[in-house]
């Protein structure tokens, strides 16, 4: 294990995002405040309780899914793009490091910052409502599991992209959509019931469900699946990535 | 140095490297080089004739197509990790991230080769590339020959055994130049292996040890850079007389002169680089007292392209010597 170069990358990366620190937290507190004012206060107050949770209290899961997805993705793609854009990932690629060591590096950093931005939207969370967490142990499992996969898959579509386009088209056409429509902010069964099937066929659903099962015990599909699915997720996007680099995809000629 | 292959392992070895670019472009033709422990091998030729790529494919950053290269011993695929630790590679862009600082650079790329950290080394390193009161500079706010300069202390911070300047002076003025030979002559002096590439013939000639040169994707040749400095110094000087003469008068049979077929020029070669007289001034004599009456006279220099085209075509060379320079006193 290269473990100068994995720490190289990871604080490389950490730094780059703590130059623009103020923007990292600034920008996710004040945009679950937001949300928190229009949806929990605002809208939240009219809408009756979800399975004996406030409303306000029943998006904290979703809130914070729809940060880390976004986040972590975006992290990532961008964390690996740049270099490929500047042309400085000819240094990478020159060291003696594997690939699994790059992706620890990148990812790893990713998914920290995913981790510090999820972290800082609880506490955030925190001044509006109580909130209780049903399983701390399994909340943080999936929030863990999240941060990583979600910056895997950051980290591919950072490796596809090869314009600045294609870096903010699958966060943009694809994630934001199956994360709003993924029950982040109602539960499935307020849906009509032909809706609630489409549902099932949304990835994102699952991981929401899950988290939420570990704050207050009520999910729309059971725990194990939602736990099976973000391992499946993850087990395809390190499939993914191993293939990448092992055919040097868009990397080498 | 002279006959070196054999005398020692080479530190690096290329054995009949081919790469064809995935839109089927030939890029290297079955390179086979081996490259000396401490010497400076310069890689001469013209724009995509290959020297990127080869340099590349040592480094690992283009995959061969067939064939293998051996750094240090191991093989830079199947122990990419031991040979890639070894190297130290300025490319030929200038590719540094804007926003990072000059010290954050140099400790990332010492890292990322493996080596734990080491201030000392890495202030040195700054100090001998004139970059140190440059240390926590935005990359961005360096010039052109700074950047170059950062690159190469990027490439030197993992203490590498073997240094690839893939044109170390290309878009770099005369004074920055000579600075670039000077950190160059120092590092051969450490027992670093240089490898340079360059369209310049005067810079192999300043401070190669020997020089390759590749067209068209193929080592066209090899050489001491003394016996190919010899080649690349003959200049010819051709001489046009008034009235055409039948023989060579007796009083100029020394310098070996060719009469043209219809007797109007002798031509004349001599080495520009020898430490001899070029024997010029006593040949013009010569012929003044032969009674040979001069018209014109021009000198011509073989070229690097010259070479290109002989090793190509030998046939050729003779008559494609570029003028050099012109004509002077009827
Ligand atoms: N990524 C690539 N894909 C396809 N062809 C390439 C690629 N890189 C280089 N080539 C081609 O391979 C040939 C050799 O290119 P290379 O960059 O090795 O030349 P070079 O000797 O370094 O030239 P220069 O002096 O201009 O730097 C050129 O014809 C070039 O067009
Ligand atoms: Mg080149």
């Amino acid at each position: 294990m290269n473990l100068p170069a994995i720490k190289a990358i990871y604080f490389n990366e950490m730094r780059r995002t703590g130059n623009t620190l103020l923007q990292s937290i600034a920008s996710p507190v004040i945009s679950t405040a937001l949300y928190f004012v229009v949806f929990g206060a605002a809208i939240g107050s009219r809408i009756q309780n979800i399975d004996n949770v406030p409303y306000g209290v029943f998006i904290v899961p979703g809130l914070m899914m729809l940060s880390l997805l976004t986040q972590s993705i975006s992290n990532a793609s961008f964390g690996i793009f740049f270099p490929k854009f500047t042309g400085t990932i000819y240094e990478i690629m020159s060291a003696p490091i594997s690939y699994l060591e790059i992706v620890i590096g990148f990812v790893g950093a990713a998914a920290t910052k995913s981790f510090i931005i999820g972290t800082i939207i609880l506490i955030t969370a925190n001044f509006f409502v109580d909130l209780e967490i049903a399983h701390p142990f399994w909340m943080m499992a999936f929030f863990i599991l999240t941060c990583i996969s979600f910056s895997l898959f950051g980290f591919i579509i950072g490796l596809w992209a090869d314009n600045f386009e294609k870096l903010q088209l699958i966060p943009l056409l694809v994630i934001t959509p199956l994360v709003f429509l993924g029950g982040s902010f109602y539960s499935v069964d307020m849906l009509p019931e032909f809706w609630q099937k489409v549902t099932l066929f949304n990835p994102v659903l699952y991981l929401i469900s899950g988290f939420r099962w570990s704050f207050f015990e009520v999910s729309d599909v059971s725990v194990g699946i939602s736990l099976l699915m973000i391992l499946a997720f993850l087990a395809a996007c390190l499939g993914m990535v191993w293939w990448m680099f092992k055919t040097g995809y868009k990397l080498k000629n | 140095m002279t006959k070196t292959t054999t005398v020692a392992d080479p530190v690096i070895s290329v054995k009949e490297l081919s790469k064809t670019y995935k839109g089927g472009h030939q890029a290297l033709k079955n390179i086979n080089l081996d490259i000396q422990k401490g010497e400076i091998l310069a890689l001469l030729g013209p724009n995509g004739a290959g020297k990127t790529t080869l340099i590349s494919t040592i480094c690992g950053l283009v995959q061969p197509s067939a064939g293998s290269v051996t750094v240090g011993g191991y093989d830079i695929i199947n122990d990419y990790k031991k040979t890639r630790g070894m190297i130290g590679l300025v490319p030929q862009e200038l590719t540094l991230g804007a926003f990072d600082k000059v010290w954050n650079t140099i400790r990332f790329s010492r890292g990322l080769f493996g080596k734990s950290a080491d201030e000392s080394y890495l202030e040195k390193l700054l100090t001998d590339l004139s970059l140190i009161d440059k240390k926590n500079s935005l990359l961005m706010t360096l010039s052109g020959g700074m950047k170059r300069r950062v690159l190469i202390a990027k490439a030197l911070a993992h203490e590498p055994d073997i240094l690839f300047l893939d044109e170390p002076t290309a878009g770099v003025d005369v004074e920055l130049r000579k600075d670039m030979w000077a950190i160059v002559e120092d590092l051969r002096q450490s027992g670093v292996t240089i490898i340079l590439t360059t369209h310049y013939i005067e810079e192999a000639e300043e401070i190669a040890d020997r020089v390759g040169v590749i067209n068209a994707g193929e080592l066209l040749l090899l050489e001491d850079k003394k016996v190919l400095m010899q080649k690349l110094g003959k200049k010819q000087l051709r001489i046009e007389l008034r009235e055409p003469c039948t023989t060579i008068p007796a009083l100029l049979e020394k310098y070996d002169l060719l009469l043209s077929e219809d007797g109007l020029n002798l031509v004349y070669s001599y080495d520009t680089r020898s430490d001899d007289r070029t024997g010029i001034t006593s040949l013009l004599t010569a012929i003044n007292e032969s009674g040979l009456v001069l018209k014109d006279i021009h000198t011509s220099q073989s070229s690097l392209e010259d070479i290109f085209i002989g090793l190509v075509n030998p046939l050729d060379s003779q008559e494609s010597s570029s003028s050099a320079s012109g004509a002077t006193a009827p």
